[in-house]
C-alpha cells in the first residue's frame, strides 16, 4: 500500500459539515406555496436510455402544457441517491422532486421535516392511477410520494439451456427447482447466477423464503414492529442454508457484481453462461445492454419463485417494490401535479412500450413490450400480497443489516438464527 | 567624498528606524508578513480541516441518523460500539495486515527494482516509464480493470492456465480467505512505481565518489550496496514507510470498488466500514465516531513517527521558530 492522499479521512469528516450548517436552518413548517411561475428541481435516476429520453420528453411536454411550470431535471446515478438525498434534505434548498423507493427509506427521511405531506393534493386521483400500490409511499396513512413503476422479482431463465438439460417445464416447487439445478450442473452449465458482491441479490433469496414460510399476517406485523419473532423467519434462514448447500450458483458468486459487465450475474445469463437468475422485471433491459445478442428476448422466459413445502406463506405472494418520487415542502402542490402527470396514460404507456419498466397505471399494461413482461405483470398484479423487499420495507439501517447477514451466509459464514438476530439488533439500535 | 556621503546618510535616515526596529524587535514585521502570507491558508485550513474534525467529534457523541435535530446524546457509546463490534475489529486488523505487508513486501521489491533501474542498461527510460505507468491511473480505474481481470475465467485465470499454472487459479475476489491478499496485490501493482521513483530520486543523491572509494577499497558490488548505498537511502526509505503506513490505514477506493468490503467482511477496512455505516445505513453519528477513530490512529502514528523515526531526517530542514 502506498500514499493515499491524507485527504480521505478529512474528506469524510468534511462531508458532514454542510449538515451542521443546515441544521441551524431547520424547521418543519410547510411554507406557503409559491404563486406565479414556478421552477421545480427534479432528481431522478434516469441516466441511461430508454428512461433518459422518456424523462426528457416528459419535461418538454409538461412545460408545453403548463407554461408557468419549469422543470429542471437532474439525472443522478442510482447509487448517489443514498448519499445525496440525506445531505440535500438537511440543506436549505433540497430538490423539489426526488427519487424515492417508499416505505422504510421514506420514513427515515421524514424526520428531516423537508418531505411534504401531499395527501390532500393526491387523494382525488392516486387510487385510480396507482391502485393499492401507491400505499407503499404512505407513512402512517399519509401520502408522501407517488410511484410511477412497480417491480416484481422472479426467476429469469434461458429456454435454450433448460432444453439442453432436458428440463421441459419451469419448476413450480423447491424440489423441482433443485432437480433442475442438478440436471443443469450435470450438463456442465452454471445453474443459477447471483451478484453476491452487491449483497441485495443475495437478500432476494432470503426475502422470498420468508415470504413463502411466513403468513401474510406475520409478514405485515413483523415489518410494522421491525422485529422478527415468529419461528418462520428462522425457518426461512434454514431453507436458504439448505439451498446453498446444493451449490446452485456460478463459481466465485460472492465476488460477482449484479449488473456491471458481461461477467456480472445478469451478463452471464445474457451470454448463455448461466441458466437462471432471481431478479426483478428490469432484468431483460439490463441484459440487453450486456450482450450482442439481438434475439435475447425470445430466448428468455420467466417463472415465479417456487412454493416451499410446509410453508405458512401464500405460494402466490410476490416480492417486489417500485420506483416513485417524493416532494419537498417548497412547492409540493406543483410537485404533486407533476407526479399526477407521470402516472397518467401518455407517460405510463411510453414507459411500458419502451421497456422502461412495469407501469403502475393499468391502462398502460397492454403496451408492454414482450409477452414475458406481460406474464410478470399479470403475476405481480394478481398476486394476493406484495411484500416490498425487506431492505426497503425496514428502516434503512435494519435493511442493510439484513442484507449483510444474508450475504455473510452466502459467503459461508453465519446461521439462520444469525440473520434474525442481526435484524433485531439493528432495530434495537445496536451496531 | 565625505561631503558627498553625508547627504546620502541623511537621506537614509528616515528608513533607519525601521532597520533598528527590525534589529531590536525582530518579531513585529515578521509577524505581519506571516499573518499576511499564512493568514488565508490558515483560514482555509481551519475552515475546511480543523472545524470539520471538531464537528465530526461533536456528532460522534450522538445517535444521529443524518436527519432532524441532534437530540439523542449518547456520550461515548458510539466509540464503545465500534471497538466492541467484531466487524470493526477485523477492519483494524485488515488495515494493519496491509500496512505490515507493504513494509515486508513492497519495500524490498521497490528497493530491488530501483537499484536495477538505476544501472546503465538498455531501454532504461522505457522500463522506468513502464514501472511508473500504473501510478498514473486513478484508483477507480485500477480497481475496475483488476475487477474485470480477476473475475472467474477472466484474464488472470486464463493467463495462469495458459502458463500451465492452473493450480494457482483461485476465486480471487470471492474467497474470504484470499480476498485481502488480492487487494494487496492490486495496491502493490498500483503503487510500486511511485516507491521506485522515490527511491531512484534518493539514489541520485548517493555521491558517486563514495561508491568509487568503496570500490578502490576492494568492496564488492553487494558490499557497496549494503554498506554505502542503503544507509544513504535511509531518509527516503523512512519517508516511504511513513507514507505507506498512512496510506494503508486509510485504504478505501480500491476495496470499495472491487469488493465493497466483502465477501463476509473479509476485506473491510476502517474507511469502507465508515462509509458503509455512515452513508448506507444513515448512521451518521456512529460514522463520525469511526471517522474520529481513524483520524486519531493516523494522527498519533504520524506524530510518533515524526518524533522518533523522521527526527534525524528533518533536523535542520525546518526553519527555526519565530521570536
Amino acid at each position: 500500500m502506498f500514499v493515499k492522499r491524507r485527504i480521505t479521512v478529512l474528506a469524510a469528516l468534511a462531508a458532514v459539515v454542510p449538515l451542521a450548517l443546515a441544521a441551524c436552518s431547520g424547521g418543519s413548517d410547510t411554507p406557503a406555496q409559491p404563486s406565479g411561475p414556478v421552477t421545480l428541481t427534479w432528481w431522478h435516476n434516469g441516466t441511461t436510455d430508454p428512461i433518459k429520453s422518456i424523462w426528457e420528453k416528459v419535461v418538454a411536454d409538461y412545460h408545453q402544457a403548463h407554461g408557468d411550470v419549469t422543470i429542471k431535471a437532474q439525472p443522478l446515478q442510482n447509487e448517489d441517491f443514498s448519499t445525496k438525498v440525506p445531505l440535500a434534505l438537511q440543506s436549505a434548498e433540497p430538490p423539489d422532486i426526488y427519487q424515492s423507493w417508499g416505505a422504510g427509506d421514506l420514513a427515515s427521511q421524514l424526520t428531516s421535516g423537508k418531505v411534504a405531506d401531499i395527501t390532500d393534493f393526491t387523494k382525488s386521483w392516486i387510487t385510480q392511477t396507482t391502485g393499492k400500490f401507491g400505499e407503499n409511499w404512505q407513512v402512517d396513512g399519509k401520502q408522501y410520494g407517488v410511484p410511477f413503476e412497480q417491480h416484481f422479482v422472479g426467476f429469469w431463465y434461458r429456454k435454450d439451456l433448460f432444453q439442453q438439460a432436458g428440463i421441459t417445464t419451469p419448476p413450480k416447487t423447491m424440489d423441482e427447482l433443485n432437480t433442475a439445478v442438478t440436471q443443469l450442473k450435470a450438463k456442465g452449465i452454471a445453474a443459477i447466477s447471483v451478484g453476491g458482491k452487491d449483497r441485495w441479490p443475495d437478500a432476494f433469496y432470503f426475502n422470498y423464503f420468508a415470504v413463502r414460510e411466513c403468513s401474510v399476517d406475520v409478514l405485515k406485523k413483523s415489518v410494522k414492529a421491525v422485529k422478527l419473532e415468529d419461528p418462520c423467519w428462522t425457518k426461512a434462514g434454514q431453507d436458504l442454508k439448505n439451498f446453498l448447500a446444493t451449490e446452485p450458483f456460478q463459481t466465485g458468486f460472492a465476488g460477482t457484481p449484479a449488473q456491471q459487465g458481461a461477467g456480472s450475474s445478469a451478463g452471464l445469463v445474457a451470454n448463455g453462461k448461466a441458466a437462471m437468475e432471481l431478479q426483478g422485471d428490469w432484468e431483460p433491459g439490463t441484459m440487453s445492454s450486456l450482450t450482442e445478442d439481438k434475439d435475447l428476448d425470445s430466448k428468455v422466459g420467466w417463472f415465479a419463485f417456487p412454493s416451499v413445502t410446509g410453508g405458512q406463506g401464500d405460494p402466490n405472494a410476490v416480492l417486489g417494490g417500485g420506483d416513485g418520487f417524493a416532494c419537498t415542502t417548497r412547492a409540493s402542490k406543483a410537485c404533486a401535479d407533476f407526479l399526477q402527470y407521470l402516472g397518467s396514460e401518455p407517460v405510463q404507456t411510453q414507459l411500458a412500450a419502451q421497456g422502461a419498466g412495469l407501469p403502475v397505471n393499468t391502462v398502460a399494461a397492454k403496451s408492454l413490450k414482450t409477452d414475458t413482461l406481460r406474464q410478470v405483470y399479470d403475476y405481480g398484479t394478481k398476486a394476493p400480497y406484495l411484500q416490498m423487499y425487506f431492505d426497503r420495507a425496514f428502516p434503512t439501517a435494519v435493511g442493510a443489516a439484513l442484507n449483510d447477514a444474508v450475504a455473510n451466509m452466502f459467503a459461508g459464514q453465519g446461521t439462520p438464527e444469525g440473520i434474525v438476530t442481526a435484524v433485531n439488533q439493528a432495530a434495537a439500535g445496536n451496531k | 567624498m565625505t561631503t558627498a556621503t553625508t547627504p546620502v546618510r541623511t537621506a537614509a535616515k528616515p528608513s533607519a528606524p525601521a532597520v533598528t526596529a527590525r534589529k531590536h524587535r525582530p518579531g513585529r514585521r515578521k509577524r505581519l508578513e506571516l499573518a499576511l502570507l499564512l493568514g488565508p491558508a490558515l483560514l482555509l485550513f481551519t475552515g475546511f480541516v480543523l472545524v470539520p474534525i471538531g464537528i465530526a467529534a461533536f456528532y460522534s457523541l450522538f445517535n444521529w441518523k443524518g436527519f432532524g435535530p441532534l437530540d439523542d446524546f449518547v456520550g461515548f457509546k458510539n466509540y464503545a460500539d465500534a471497538f466492541g463490534g467484531t466487524v470493526f475489529q477485523s477492519a483494524i486488523v485488515h488495515n494493519l495486515i496491509i500496512a505490515g505487508l507493504s513494509i515486508a513486501v513492497q519495500l524490498p521489491l521497490s528497493i530491488g527494482l530501483a537499484l536495477l533501474l538505476n544501472r546503465k542498461l538498455r531501454g532504461r527510460a522505457v522500463l522506468r516509464a513502464l514501472v511508473f505507468a500504473p501510478y498514473v491511473l486513478s484508483e477507480a480505474i485500477t480497481a475496475v480493470i483488476w475487477a474485470l481481470m480477476l473475475q472467474p475465467n477472466g484474464f488472470a485465470d486464463r493467463t495462469l492456465r495458459g502458463a500451465g499454472l492452473g493450480g494457482l487459479v483461485h476465486n480471487w475476489l470471492a474467497d474470504p480467505g484470499i480476498v485481502l491478499y488480492t487487494m494487496f496485490a492490486v495496491i502493490t501493482w498500483k503503487y510500486i512505481g511511485f516507491g521506485i521513483i522515490l527511491l531512484l530520486a534518493g539514489l541520485q543523491g548517493v555521491p558517486a565518489e563514495l561508491r568509487e572509494a568503496a570500490a578502490l577499497d576492494g568492496a564488492s558490488a553487494w558490499q557497496t550496496t549494503r554498506h554505502v548505498v542503503l544507509p544513504l537511502l535511509g531518509p527516503t526509505i523512512r519517508i516511504w514507510i511513513f507514507l505507506s503506513v498512512i496510506g494503508s490505514l486509510q485504504l478505501f477506493d480500491v476495496v470499495w470498488i472491487m469488493t465493497q468490503g466483502g465477501p463476509a467482511n473479509a476485506s473491510t477496512t476502517m474507511a469502507t466500514y465508515l462509509i458503509d455505516h455512515g452513508f448506507k445505513r444513515y448512521e451518521f453519528g456512529f460514522g463520525s465516531a469511526v471517522a474520529v477513530i481513524l483520524f486519531v490512529i493516523c494522527f498519533v502514528f504520524a506524530l510518533l513517527y515524526q518524533r522518533f523515526a523522521l527526527r534525524r531526517d528533518t533536523q535542520g530542514a525546518l526553519t527555526r521558530m519565530v521570536g
